[in-house]
């Protein structure tokens, strides 16, 4: 199997648009939530989520001018503006740029979704009730498909190699990126650019989690406190929006070129809990399966592992069951592991959060920077872990990191990245 | 210039995020703006909420320039 390794790194999260702005944000411990104020929240449950913070004006913010007129924006739902504008950084980034055919061909594109165009859907539904139902627009489907982050990076950059989008609720982002390196493993390309975009910040989907049970709803009066991953007051996850794209590429490919290579996909493990449509058994069977054949091909043990950027969506239940399963799988070196989650920051991303969080786990480890569990101020009995709270840790020359991804479906999904 | 062709040319203008002067009765939609058949279908949804008409898909898909835009509007709002 040839070997692959990520060469190019975008990121659209709640603190930022931009991995270095990002991280800066993420480390300082400054948290993306806030009272949602993209469109009205009387009548539902949360009033509250990690906005993607858009200007034009400020640097850091979010904006697609760059990228599409303004009249193309708006034949798209932001799922695909955060994937696209996360892909351009993620490709300059990594400096490629195919100029043959033969090039064109064996570069890919792998950008998933958990639920893809939903406020579009919903706008273009309301349209169809209370308007002319003939003015639904024949950009609806285009602009609102899952695969259309795909398809318009395909287009804009000229990839005409394998060309898919993922989706495994929560868990789009990590298939996404573990999937694409298999491509690049068994020879079917040499790049793709892959990870995951969401942008479900609108109300029908805010009232499907909360009548889910799954969203946090106790912190109206303190936004910024409500997503608080193994706390003992945790009640739910925060919904948050963005996107996290990376480049992979084949290894002696990347070396050939000079590109810069900022971690290894050594490993990556796959699993269905097969129990329940929303919740995790008990003992963390799948999560554990799944990480178990992470390590398997990865030639690697648990002892080399410094950090994992976990799922941890500040779930009563999930985040139990997730150290559960780190627990089985880590044995005694769970007393020296960390992990932390850095939802506790920026919110749950659905389908972008395994895209975001692998590159957090990737930036841990070449910075020997381990971010923190924000608002852990008392962890539930059990959860006995260094979740790193409230404040980054420093380790230095770390081997490997691990990032964690569980969906809806019973769906899981882990990633071992390694020092080049 | 008629006030049919005056609000033609916003709308257009608006959907191609052209300045309204850019837009003259002589600019073909398929070439000099690269519409394609969706931008086509959006632009006669335009103006039929705007004029308050309906556009048949026959007439609409011979149209050609702006000028046989604001013609096959003046005469759907003839009738």
């Amino acid at each position: 199997m040839r070997r692959v390794v990520v060469t190019g790194l975008g990121l659209v999260t709640p603190l930022a648009s931009g991995v270095n702005a990002s991280w800066q944000k993420l480390i300082n411990s400054e948290s993306g939530a806030n009272v949602i104020a993209k469109f009205d929240t009387t009548g539902l449950a949360a009033s509250y989520g990690c906005e993607v913070p858009v200007s034009k004006d400020q640097m850091d913010h979010f904006c697609a001018d760059h990228i599409l007129s303004k009249s193309a924006q708006k034949r798209v739902d932001n799922f695909i503006l955060f994937g696209m504008v996360a892909a351009e950084e993620a490709i300059v980034n990594s400096g490629w740029i195919p100029t043959t055919e033969e090039q064109s061909c064996r570069t890919g594109v792998s950008i998933g979704s958990g639920i893809g165009g939903l406020s579009f859907i919903e706008k273009n539904s309301i349209k169809l009730e209370v308007n002319n139902p003939k003015r639904v627009s024949p950009f609806f489907l285009p602009g609102s498909l899952i695969n259309l982050i795909s398809g318009q990076v395909a287009i804009r950059y000229g990839y005409r190699g394998p060309n898919y989008a993922i989706s495994t609720a929560c868990s789009s982002g990590a298939h996404s990126i573990g999937e694409a390196a298999r491509i690049i493993a068994v020879d079917d390309a040499d790049v793709m650019v892959a990870g995951g975009a969401e942008a479900a910040m609108c109300r029908i989907s805010i009232l499907g989690f909360s009548s889910a049970r799954a969203l946090s709803t106790k912190f109206s009066d303190a936004p910024q406190r409500a997503s608080r991953p193994y706390d003992k007051d945790r009640d739910g996850f925060v919904m948050g929006e963005g996107a996290g794209v990376v480049v992979l590429e084949e290894y002696d490919h990347a070396k050939k070129r000079g590109a810069p290579i900022y971690a290894e996909i050594a490993g990556y493990g796959l699993s269905a809990d097969a129990h329940h449509i929303t919740a995790p058994p008990e003992d963390g069977d799948g999560a554990y399966r799944s990480m178990q054949m992470a390590f398997k091909k990865s030639g690697l043990t648990v002892d080399d592992i410094g950090y994992i950027n976990s799922h941890g969506t500040s779930t009563p239940l999930g985040d139990a069951v997730e150290v559960r399963a780190v627990k089985k799988m880590f044995g005694p070196a769970s007393k020296s592991l960390a992990m932390s989650s850095t939802k506790s920051a920026i919110g749950h991303l659905l389908g972008a959060a395994g895209g975001v969080e692998a590159i957090f786990a990737i930036k841990a480890l070449n910075e020997g920077i381990m971010p923190p569990t924000l608002n852990l101020d008392e962890p539930s009995e059990g959860l006995d872990l260094n979740f790193v709270p409230k404040i980054a840790q420093e380790k230095k020359n770390m081997k490997a990191v691990l990032s964690n991804s569980f969906g809806f479906g019973g769906t899981n999904a882990s990633l071992l990245m390694t020092r080049v | 210039m008629s006030d049919v062709a005056e609000r033609v040319k916003q709308i257009v203008a608006k959907h191609f995020d052209l300045k309204e002067t850019d837009v003259v009765e002589g600019t073909k939609i398929n070439e000099d703006l690269e519409a394609d058949s969706l931008d086509r279908v959006e632009l006669m949804m335009a103006f039929e909420e705007e004029f308050e008409i309906e556009i048949l898909e026959e007439p609409a898909d011979f149209v050609e320039t702006i000028g046989d835009l604001v013609k096959l509007i003046e005469e759907n709002l003839k009738k």
